[in-house]
């Protein structure tokens, strides 16, 4: 099966995969900041979103917000155990 | 209207009727014909208005084809293929005749001209869909198809009494956009009959609850039909309602806490079909043609990819037996290209570029920013970092790699889906791909002319940041997402445990009630206020105890009797009451009409 060794051969790289992708995070962040790349003149709806980077900020810390509140959430009783409803 | 007007629902149920006819050599055929048949036609059926019937004193109009009707007829039906291709191995008539039933009565609702034709098909949908929860014959999914089934039925009433209401107003039965600046409480009971079948909380619970316990292919039906009908009858009925833009965004929000928590894969993504449906109504609700036309849009989108996520998941239960994060994990070696078809679709509901996702999504989100609505746009966005966590990383994440090790005989039952299965999964990831890089098949057909053009540079690089971050955050703070395996309390918890908490009430406080009221009125008595004290003694033995007594006793025969109910037929005496109801109030409309 050729894509489970695809999958077998990336995972055996792992260090250098995940060092591949935060290049990746780097590259977007600077070519969020050249305007001959990403033009924001037209397209920007608020003063904000002018600023490099401002939607990688605004995914991680929506991302970190949407897990711990929503763990917050389920722990304060919201979760039950499976046979919760069983009687 | 004299000439017979073919409409695509007879051709599916008439294909269904026979189907148990077809002799077994020739029935995946079959299976395979008929859908296609459906969509052959609606492909080619022309606009205009047909299949009109005089049934006593009203016109019935089976057949209104418009540029609306047209994008969801053909999406509808196009799915239609699909499910029936993923599950063509299964040999049970009865599911396959279900699950064509329900999208004719999907298509009906689509083509429906008038209230009367469009409440048929409506509730069509819900009875023959409840079986489709039911053949997976597990003791919990007779409930869940139950509460199901009363939950839809209420649905139903309330459209219905809205119905009624707006046209003896109005004079005609003919479903046009309704005064949405002006509503009326018939207004607003046809939009809890419509926002109640697109899942909008709080009326939302029956969705995870039925659509984790149905069968493997029948989620994949379940899953397209009923939520994206009713987005189709808010685009054509209500478009505009400011409401509908503030539920919407609540939707897409709602969705996504609840999918953090959840431990079961296809009641993950039944949350995320709230979230993305929630951009629908958001979309409805703003009203332009944009927000309309990415609400058509992204539900056409919506329909493949989130088929596609729930024929992957499918395909981990079929083969495995479990659905449950905690009970899955490291399938790649087993099952690899389920793997890559599921995060095609992680990728799509993410909205990827080069995704079907992007090109419709964004569509809704630049509606609210064009109309100044920053929050709608903000929040949307705040919500599609949620989306590609959980869909796109969460799902394919905890099933197919992770540090969890299942037993052995799920290890063991692993392996690649039957190739029908596959197929239907690569079909659906190529039409994913294909929308999403050739805008132009989407575009051309939805209701307005489309002058948007999702591929701009801020477009990507906006997109792109806030998934590839949202990434980041997710293996950053993996231990904490590690599922649990718990259950979460929703919306359903109130008629759920409704039954139980009568009992208890009828059994101890309103008892306690009364000993209490007594204790009290007697100590005020031998106080030694005499005179007072008689006056009270006589109203509390003769109206307050009589009173309390009198309620204990009723709430306690009520409670006896709703446990005597309970251990019969409830589910299905109730179905029938509102059925009759239902009966009742057109029979009292007609007369009073005449």
């Amino acid at each position: 099966m050729r894509l489970a060794k695809f999958i077998e051969y990336l995972r055996n790289r792992l260090p250098l995969v995940i060092k591949l992708s935060l290049a990746v995070l780097a590259l977007l962040i600077v070519a969020d900041a050249i305007p001959a790349i990403v033009h924001k003149e037209h397209h920007a709806h608020t003063a904000l979103e002018k600023l490099p980077g401002f939607w990688s900020v605004f995914g991680f810390i929506g991302c970190v917000l949407i897990i711990l509140v929503s763990k917050w959430y389920g722990h304060a009783g919201i979760m039950k155990q499976e046979d919760y409803y069983d009687e | 209207m004299n000439s017979f007007w073919l409409h695509p629902s007879l051709i599916l149920i008439l294909g269904a009727l026979l189907l148990p006819l077809v002799p077994r050599p020739a029935k995946k055929g079959w299976l395979l014909l008929i859908p296609i048949l459906a969509f052959v036609r609606v492909l080619f059926m022309t606009h205009g208005t047909f299949g009109q019937v005089d049934f006593l004193d009203w016109q019935l109009l089976f057949g209104r084809v418009d540029r609306l009707s047209q994008v969801f007829g053909h999406i509808m039906t196009l799915m239609c293929i699909l499910g029936s291709l993923y599950g063509m191995h299964v040999k049970e008539d009865a599911q396959h005749v279900a699950a064509w039933v329900y999208v004719a009565g999907s298509l009906g609702a689509i083509y429906a001209g008038d209230f009367i034709t469009l409440f048929l098909f409506w509730e069509l949908m819900a009875f023959s869909s409840v079986f489709l929860v039911w053949f997976r014959r597990r003791k919990e999914s007779l409930a869940a198809g139950y509460r199901y089934l009363l939950v839809h039925v209420f649905g139903g009433l309330a459209l219905l009494a809205g119905m009624v209401l707006h046209c003896r107003a109005a004079g005609s039965w003919a479903f046009v956009q309704l005064d949405v600046a002006h509503p009326t409480p018939a207004i607003w009971l046809i939009m809890i009959g419509f926002i109640l079948n697109a899942a909008v909380p709080p009326l939302h619970a029956w969705l995870p609850d039925a659509y984790g316990e149905g069968t493997f292919n029948g989620s994949v039906f379940l899953c397209a039909f009923t939520t994206k009908t009713a987005v189709y009858a808010l685009c054509r009925g209500l478009a505009g309602m400011e409401i509908l833009v503030v539920l919407g965004v609540i939707m897409a929000l709602y969705g996504v806490v609840y999918a953090v928590l959840e431990n079961d894969c296809r009641r993950l993504l039944a949350y995320h079909i709230i979230s993305q449906v929630g951009y629908m109504v958001a979309g409805v609700g703003l009203g332009t043609q944009l927000a309309i036309n990415g609400a058509c849009a992204h539900a056409f989108a919506h329909i493949l990819y989130k088929g596609l996520l729930f024929m992957g998941c499918g395909a981990v239960l079929h083969m495995t037996g479990e659905s449950r994060f905690t009970e899955l994990g490291g399938l790649w070696r087993k099952m690899p290209w389920a793997f890559v078809f599921t995060l095609i679709g992680g990728l799509s509901i993410s909205a990827f570029p080069l995704f079907s996702g992007f090109v419709s999504k964004s569509m809704i989100v630049q509606a609210g920013f064009e109309e100044h609505k920053l929050w709608v746009g903000f929040l949307l966005m705040l919500a599609s970092a949620g989306t590609f966590l959980h869909t796109g990383l969460k799902v394919p994440y905890f099933i197919w790699f992770g540090k969890n090790q299942p037993r052995k005989e799920i290890w063991d039952r692993a392996a690649e889906a039957p190739w029908n299965m596959n197929l239907a999964m690569a079909i659906a990831s190529f039409l994913c791909v294909f929308i999403g890089c050739y805008t132009p098949y989407l575009y051309q057909m939805l209701p307005h002319p489309v002058d948007y053009h999702p591929y701009t540079s801020y477009h990507i690089s906006e997109t792109l940041q806030v998934l590839l971050f949202t990434a980041l955050g997710f293996f950053l703070l993996i231990k904490k997402l590690t599922p649990e395996p718990v259950i979460s309390l929703d919306m359903d918890w109130f008629y759920r445990m409704g039954g139980r908490a009568f009992r208890w009430v009828a059994s101890k406080p309103v008892q306690g009630l009364d000993t209490a009221v007594g204790e009290i009125y007697r100590v005020v008595g031998l106080a030694g206020l005499s005179g007072l004290a008689r006056v009270a003694g006589v109203f509390d033995n003769k109206a307050i105890d009589g009173f309390v007594d009198g309620l204990a006793r009723l709430i306690r025969s009520f409670g006896g009797g709703l446990r005597l109910a309970q251990r019969g037929q409830m589910q299905e005496n109730l179905a029938f009451a509102f059925a009759f109801a239902a009966v009742m109030i057109v029979a009292f409309v007609f007369l009073v009409n005449r």
